[in-house]
């Protein structure tokens, strides 16, 4: 056949669609590294009751009393250098409602990411951030009429701080994980959203997370609470610029899902490859509640991400479907928690991942059922194309049963890219490009149908199943 | 794909040199296998191959005319290099023609990628066909219309090709939306080569054991759709291991494989003979002390 390998382009256009940035005109910049005085720093600036600035401190001795993860890649996760990373930076005085009232160089950068014209044309709100501080926030007048809250999380504390208090570290607490703690001390911006009862949002809220400035630390920090039979997809974008030193994303996301509620959370993560991305995601589903995170990961250096639903109500049902990209010095290290502790809950995992190059992909996964979780049901389906001999793939799947009346399924299976497949397709008249981009096309289709055609199309332009190399 | 030890040349002849093209068009002087009438030009003509796979000789120097409106059948024991032949033609990179030289239509295709053949009319239908999964029967197959015919397939006229072969093979239309041989059965796997064959309209069908796995009543719905692909235009070399496909589907020509070499070629009389000896009656009493242009 040819004696060129054909190519899948994975973001083949950062720099030109993403990885520009603009000129920084801060109104307040830290000092880079991390202390308590900054705490106070960051907590003090944004007038935020005594509560939360304990919460922070408090956070802030977890993470410096606890060591590094030794489980996953070390080599990457050591090599960060915390003390250069600017911890807060407020890019703007004030946060718009109307894109004309955002500063010019902030607005055309949203605007070159498409996000004015997206939410023109299909979602029912939008939060943009630019680096720690939300700039652009507006949401549809009716589902302000239903009592729908979709708010920047620095506005949700000073608007609500009766929620905020009530629910904020209950779902991933201070000290869960280093990073969590981390973003518990310094969290700046996210999203808090609040659907009332009955109330079902049908375009989907939208938050960009867009860093422009050099080592730069974002540490968003998200609520959703769907209450009784509320309805809501919550969509999550992000982008930087390319740098040659590092940058930091470390956020946490709770969500909460009351009874009978529909949670959907979809993220298509595409930092630069000098961002290393280590985020705490994680759901509570009450009873005949359903949560699903749609998790696409296609940039950033280093990701370590295991999105989870907490299933505590009986019949609650959690999902993560996820799909991992890991180019020449990516490590994607994703994958999902379902903890069963309630009777007759079910959760699916389904995770793809494609490594290119010396590009790495871990699945790392938890199935809990506790006892008395009888008719539990899980199935877990990892997948892993390769599609150079460099590539690497790891699955470290757990599961930890503690009730006998369950059902559980895992299945894993790591593939190259199949020479079978290709001669098969080829055989038929198709060219090696046009094959090996509809294998592996197929291969992500299961996320890919899952996603509202805009974000499927969006994630089309980001993976470019076109070959180099091609004959004919 | 492809880029082996062997420097990528799949199915391709490690020696370059040829016997002229015209020589052999215009009908070899050595043995002929079926006649060449002058209605039926030569679709296939296989001269002295021999083929390795991962250093290891698999065929032995097969020789093969195939014209256009006739079946042959292509019969042996298992491993005695049926299959390896059908990759060979199809250009499988893992097959390496050592010797020999096979021209479709007077044409030498030794360099041609498989998708290349297809274009010329050549298809296999395998034996064990390969899922993709993700990829629904619909869009496969029309992007494999398209290649095979180098222009865009109008949606209209791609659906009408379809369903009237969908029909004439018994498959429901739903059977289009589902994933290309993604947890098939065996029955289904092989009527999904018969219509992708049906629909791509090849010249040359190799047809590699396509009723193996099946029970009868698959098995003649099978046949009939191969039967119904018979035309003066194709050829059809039908790869068997068994003599009850033959029942359905009536050969111009039988030919034995034992051991990488056609031992015996005749008509279908032939295939009835093998159903009452067996292979062993057809293997060569002793092996030849030297394997040709060693």
């Amino acid at each position: 056949m040819s004696t060129t390998k054909p190519q899948v382009h994975i973001n083949e256009d950062y720099e030109k669609l993403y990885g520009f940035h603009v000129p920084e005109h801060s109104v307040f910049k830290a000092e880079p590294g991390l202390d308590e005085e900054k705490v106070k720093q960051i907590s003090g600036m944004k007038g935020e009751p005594a509560w939360m600035l304990e919460t922070r401190l408090r956070a802030y001795r977890y993470y410096n009393n606890k060591p590094m993860p030794v489980w996953a890649n070390t080599e990457l996760l050591n090599s960060i250098k915390f003390d250069d990373i600017y911890y807060y930076l407020k890019p703007t005085a004030k946060r718009g409602t109307s894109w004309e009232d955002v500063p010019p160089e902030i607005k055309e950068t949203f605007d070159r990411l498409g996000i004015p014209e997206a939410e023109r044309k299909f979602l029912a709100g939008v939060s943009a951030q630019y680096e720690s501080e939300s700039v652009y926030h507006s949401m549809r007048d009716d589902l302000q009429k239903q009592g729908v809250i979709f708010l920047d999380m620095d506005t949700g504390l000073k608007e609500h701080p009766e929620i905020i208090k009530r629910y904020f570290g209950t779902v991933i607490p201070p000290a869960d994980n280093k990073f969590a703690a981390l973003n518990t001390a310094v969290w700046s911006g996210g999203s808090f959203i609040y659907v009332p009862k009955g109330v079902k949002v049908e375009m989907p809220l939208q938050a960009y997370f867009r860093i422009n400035a050099k080592n730069m630390g974002q540490f968003e920090r998200t609520l959703i609470i769907a209450d009784e039979g509320a309805e809501v997809t919550y969509f999550e974008g992000c982008t930087a610029p390319s740098y040659s030193s590092d940058s930091l994303h470390s956020a946490v996301v709770e969500l909460i899902a009351m009874p009978h509620a529909k949670l959907r959370y979809v993220t298509i993560q595409n930092w630069s490859k000098n961002v290393y991305n280590l985020v705490t995601k994680r759901a509570i589903a009450y009873e005949g509640a359903t949560v699903q995170w749609l998790d696409g990961n296609l940039g950033s250096r280093l990701t370590m991400k295991y999105p989870g639903v907490y299933l505590m109500g009986r019949g609650a049902h959690g999902e993560v479907l996820s799909v991992a990209f890991a180019s020449d010095g990516q490590h994607q290290d994703a994958g999902a928690k379902m903890i069963h502790a309630a009777p007759d809950t079910s959760s699916v995992i389904t995770s793809k991942s494609i490594s290119k190059g010396t590009g790495r992909t871990s699945y790392r996964g938890l199935v809990k059922v506790y006892p008395g979780a009888t008719n539990a049901k899980s199935t877990v389906r990892c997948d892993a194309l390769l599609l150079n001999q460099e590539s690497r793939s790891d699955t470290y799947p757990t599961m930890e049963i503690d009730e006998k009346r369950v059902q559980i399924g895992h299945e894993a299976t790591v593939s190259k890219i199949g020479d079978e497949q290709l001669f098969y397709a080829m055989s038929r008249g198709l060219k090696e490009q046009e094959a090996m981009s509809m294998i592996v096309n197929g291969f992500i289709e299961p996320f890919v149908k899952e996603l509202p055609l805009e974000y499927a199309v969006e994630l089309n332009r980001l993976v470019q199943l076109e070959m180099e190399g091609a004959v004919g | 794909m492809g880029s082996g030890s062997n420097g990528g040349a799949g199915c391709r002849p490690a020696r370059t040199e040829r016997a002229g093209i015209s020589a052999l068009w215009g009908g070899a002087p050595e043995e002929k296998m079926t006649k060449e009438s002058p209605i039926h030009p030569l679709l296939l003509a296989i001269d002295d191959l021999h083929i390795s796979v991962e250093g290891k000789e698999i065929l032995k120097g097969v020789t093969l005319r195939v014209n256009a409106g006739e079946v042959h059948a292509l019969m042996g024991p298992n491993g005695s290099g049926k299959s390896t032949l059908s990759f060979c033609l199809m250009g499988h990179p893992k097959y390496q023609v050592t010797a020999g030289t096979v021209l479709y239509k007077g044409e030498d295709i030794a360099g041609f990628l498989p998708d290349e053949r297809a274009k010329r009319g050549m298809f296999l239908a395998f034996q064990y066909p390969t899922a993709i999964p993700g990829v629904t029967i619909a869009n496969f197959l029309r992007a494999a219309l398209r290649g095979v015919r180098g222009a865009d397939v109008p949606v209209k006229e791609f659906r009408q090709t379809v369903k009237a072969q969908l029909k004439a093979l018994g498959i429901p239309d739903s059977f289009m939306n589902r994933y290309v041989n993604d947890g098939f059965s065996g029955g289904e796997k092989k009527r999904l080569e018969i219509l992708q064959m049906a629909v791509l309209s090849p010249a040359l069908a190799v047809l590699d054991e396509t009723d193996s796995g099946l029970d009868i009543d698959a098995m003649k719905t099978v046949a009939s759709g191969i039967n119904t692909l018979r035309s003066t235009e194709r050829g059809i070399l039908l790869i068997t291991h068994y003599q009850r496909l033959l029942n359905y589907i009536k050969p111009d020509a039988v030919h034995v494989m034992v051991d990488g070499r056609i031992v015996r070629s005749g008509g279908p009389e032939l295939a009835l003979e093998l159903e009452s000896k067996g292979y062993e009656g057809f293997r060569p009493p002793l092996e030849p002390a030297s394997v040709s242009g060693a």
